[in-house]
């Protein structure tokens, strides 16, 4: 198959799934051009030597310098540091100041992969942005975009990716989203590229030393302030030591007298307080999401089923998802999750395709208070 | 999509190797390859060959051929004047003053930052004007009876801006230090009368005149010492060890020669081509500015600057137009930081990421020259509106 005439630039990280995807598009007679970010990370420990992001080393350089050579392609390294570390270091600090957990990989896809790279792309005339993500985009009958879960559902990447728009994925090509992983190696191996993988891309690439709780204590030390430790109720029962070092469901580490196990069931950043509980109140039947995007464009006008990833590795689970407004839902959960994470995106479901996303609001203590007092809440029309 | 035309308009980079060139370096590899250094007849052949490329670059110089020295290229010249003037005056008990100025090339401007930080060397770093000047009255007012060596470049790399030498020298004369030059970017366009320049350290590469890679020299005058920056074997009368690279020492003379013959027209070539350049970018390209000065610059060189533009992302654009260009610092990293040479002559950081070197060569035609106006002009539109979407 040759596709004459369209220029795709890929973003390349020099590990095997962007060199793949590359390397298909090559083959299938796309005019490549090879794109890699430099984006920012701290300067960390060794003041001699700068430390880079994990996402985009000097070695990953060279790696896709290389296979882009192989390929015959240009390639290309953009200084991306600023922009990052406006949309997305800044974002991860603004979120746990509040005591939220953010999911930083769904806002650099939002802001930085698919909309600052995406133009710089079109700036060069590409017709396509393609990028090395399990993940795959079809057309309905009318010609809509889908955005649909990899091939391989142990490597799906949707969850990350499920804010693109319409406009995105028109122009958008995941070459590798209808293979398998091993498959991938595979094709990999038929190309003469590197295999290896370059580490999961979940982590915080721009931390110095992958500890979150270090960087946010040099660059957000206020999201470390040490609080009280509460029921539900506003029984005071200990001290934390900053809320930003506590996760939903966590048990351990409190440092509270109690009869009972106590369990982290929220924060509440108002009055810098953790709240504690017991295992029974620990999990919770639905949830509210803001920023809400959908993949067709627009809210439906009533209530729908879905299946909702509320993390990155999270099981989908049934659902009933009424929008609330244009950008926020309100999703009811058939059986109750225990982590329920406010700052985690929310992603929505019909089987392998994506609907839409939203990021998980803070529950208030008034809705807590009343959810604790009822049994399968009605969602709100 | 058609292939890109390419436009080749790096030539302070790099040129081409001349045929002419290739065609005396192709014996040197394979037929007369005995070592210089050697006795025997197979040897004798190099050594022959070598001073005659010692004289065919002395009489260009308008120097005596012992006052050649062969390296391996501008860095290695330019290390070898400061490192070994400074080292030998100092012993000598000359002083250990350095004076450079702020836009030189890194291989001067490093290894005088390296001497100061690591070796006890004071270094002094000229002022320089807005168009990359350098004025006499300034060295003159700098230099002590500690100086050893100046180093001014005669054609600056980033803005073409050319140095009043032969002022420049009787200054660091008058004060008993040495005067080097940096000629990297002047050989094969500006004169390298070394008595008319008055200089006692010159600089030159080949791969700058179209000549080969890796080979360049150092011109001493008589009666300066060196000690040598690479010790080892007493080649080059114990200025430099290493053994004589012949080929690439006999292309180097047979390319200085051809570019001394052909100046006059060379030169010409290139500055009706400079000026159409400048004049389209000028003319056609809002806010563009010209760096370095108007006139008195190399022939071959045109140098901007473009507001709310990164150059590497222009480099990126033209290059996908089949454009070779170069920005002010090279930057294959994705870390560009605006060009030293640009804040010392005052240019603001956000202008002076906005950098473009574009130098013509022997076969630029002006269709090359309009051709390459309408697509900065079109690329910087597309980065300019892209800017406007990501300010920061």
């Amino acid at each position: 198959m040759t596709t004459p005439n369209k220029r795709v630039v890929v973003a390349m990280s020099g590990g095997v799934d962007s060199s793949v995807s590359a390397a298909l598009l090559v083959e299938q007679g796309y005019e490549v051009i090879g794109m890699m970010m430099k984006l920012w990370a701290e300067d960390t420990f060794d003041s001699s030597c700068s430390t880079h992001n994990r996402c985009c080393t000097p070695e990953q350089l060279d790696d896709a310098r290389r296979i882009a050579d192989k390929l015959g392609i240009p390639f290309y390294v953009l200084d991306t540091k600023d922009v990052f570390r406006a949309y997305i270091v800044e974002y991860f600090l603004d979120m746990h100041r509040k005591a939220l957990t953010p999911n930083p990989c769904i806002e650099c896809n939002r802001h930085i992969r698919f909309t600052w790279l995406y133009e710089n792309a079109r700036a060069l005339d590409a017709d396509y942005l393609a990028t090395g993500h399990y993940a795959r985009i079809t057309q309905s009958p009318d010609g809509a975009y889908q955005l649909r879960k990899g091939l391989d559902d142990a490597k799906d990447q949707s969850y990350v990716l499920s804010v693109l728009t319409q406009e995105h994925l028109a122009h958008t090509l995941f070459p590798i989203g209808n293979y398998p992983k091993p498959q991938v190696r595979d094709i990999a191996a038929r190309f003469g590229l590197p295999t290896a993988s370059k580490a999961d891309s979940q982590d915080l690439c721009f931390l110095g030393d992958g500890d979150y709780r270090r960087f946010l204590r040099e660059y957000a030390p206020e999201a470390l302030t040490t609080g009280p430790i509460v029921l539900v109720d506003g029984t005071v029962v200990g001290e934390h030591t900053g809320l930003a070092n506590y996760t939903v469901g966590q048990r351990k580490g409190l440092n509270v007298q109690s009869a009972i196990p106590l369990f982290v069931l929220d924060s509440d950043p108002t009055r810098n307080a953790l709240i504690v509980g017991p295992r029974e109140q620990l999990g919770s039947d639905d949830l509210t999401a803001h920023r809400v995007s959908w993949i067709d464009g627009s809210a439906p006008t009533e209530p729908i089923r879905a299946q909702v990833k509320i993390r990155y590795k999270a099981a989908p689970a049934e659902a009933w998802v009424t929008p609330l407004s244009a950008d926020r839902v309100h999703i009811q959960f058939e059986t109750p999750l225990r982590d329920i994470t406010p700052g985690q995106g929310a992603v929505m479901y019909d089987g392998d395709r994506v609907l839409g996303a939203g990021i998980i609001e803070r529950q208030t203590q008034r809705e807590r208070a009343t959810q604790s007092s009822l049994v399968g809440t009605a969602s709100p029309a | 999509m058609p292939a890109p035309r390419t436009v080749y308009l790096d030539h302070s980079a790099s040129t081409p190797c001349d045929p002419r060139v290739v065609e005396a370096m192709t014996p040197y590899f394979s037929e007369v390859y005995g070592n210089s250094s050697s006795s025997h007849g197979f040897g004798r052949k190099a050594e022959m060959a070598i001073e005659k490329a010692r004289e065919h670059i002395a009489a260009v110089l308008r120097c005596h051929p012992n006052e050649i020295i062969f390296t391996s290229g501008g860095s290695e010249s330019d290390n070898l004047a400061i490192r070994g003037a400074g080292w030998l005056m100092r012993a000598h008990g000359k002083g250990n003053h350095l004076i450079t100025t702020p836009v030189e090339h890194s291989a001067v401007s490093v290894t005088v930052k390296q001497m100061s930080g690591l070796q006890g060397f004071q270094s002094t770093f000229l002022p320089v004007g807005k168009d990359a000047s350098i004025d006499p009255e300034d060295l003159a007012n700098h230099l002590t009876d500690q100086t050893s060596v100046v180093s001014v470049i005669y054609a600056n790399n980033e803005v073409g801006t050319l140095a009043p030498l032969a002022q420049l020298a009787a200054q660091a004369h008058a004060r008993g230090a040495v005067f080097h030059t940096d000629a990297v970017q002047a050989a094969g366009q500006l004169p390298l009368d070394v008595t008319q320049l008055g200089v006692d350290l010159m600089s030159l590469s080949a791969h700058k005149f179209y000549g080969p890679k890796g080979v360049g020299a150092l011109y001493v005058r008589d009666g300066i010492d060196l000690t040598p920056a690479q010790s080892g074997g007493s080649h080059e009368r114990g200025r430099r060890a290493g053994t004589h690279n012949t080929p690439f020492i006999v292309g180097m003379a047979k390319a200085l020669q051809i570019a001394e013959e052909e100046r006059d027209a060379r030169t010409a070539h290139y500055r009706a081509l400079r000026d159409q350049l400048i004049d389209g970018i000028l003319t056609h390209v809002p806010d563009a500015y010209l760096t370095g000065h108007p006139t008195d610059r190399l022939p071959s060189h045109a140098s901007f600057v473009f507001a709310h533009v990164d150059s590497s992302k222009l480099l990126m654009h033209l290059d996908m137009r089949g454009i070779a260009g170069s920005g002010g610092s090279a930057c294959k990293t994705g870390n560009p930081e605006p060009s030293g040479v640009l804040l010392a002559m005052g240019y603001p950081p956000e202008l002076a990421i906005g950098s473009l070197r574009l130098t013509v060569g022997l076969h630029t035609t002006p269709e090359e020259i309009a051709y390459t106006v309408e697509a900065v002009r079109h690329s910087v539109e597309k980065l300019r509106a892209l800017a406007k979407l990501f300010s920061v």
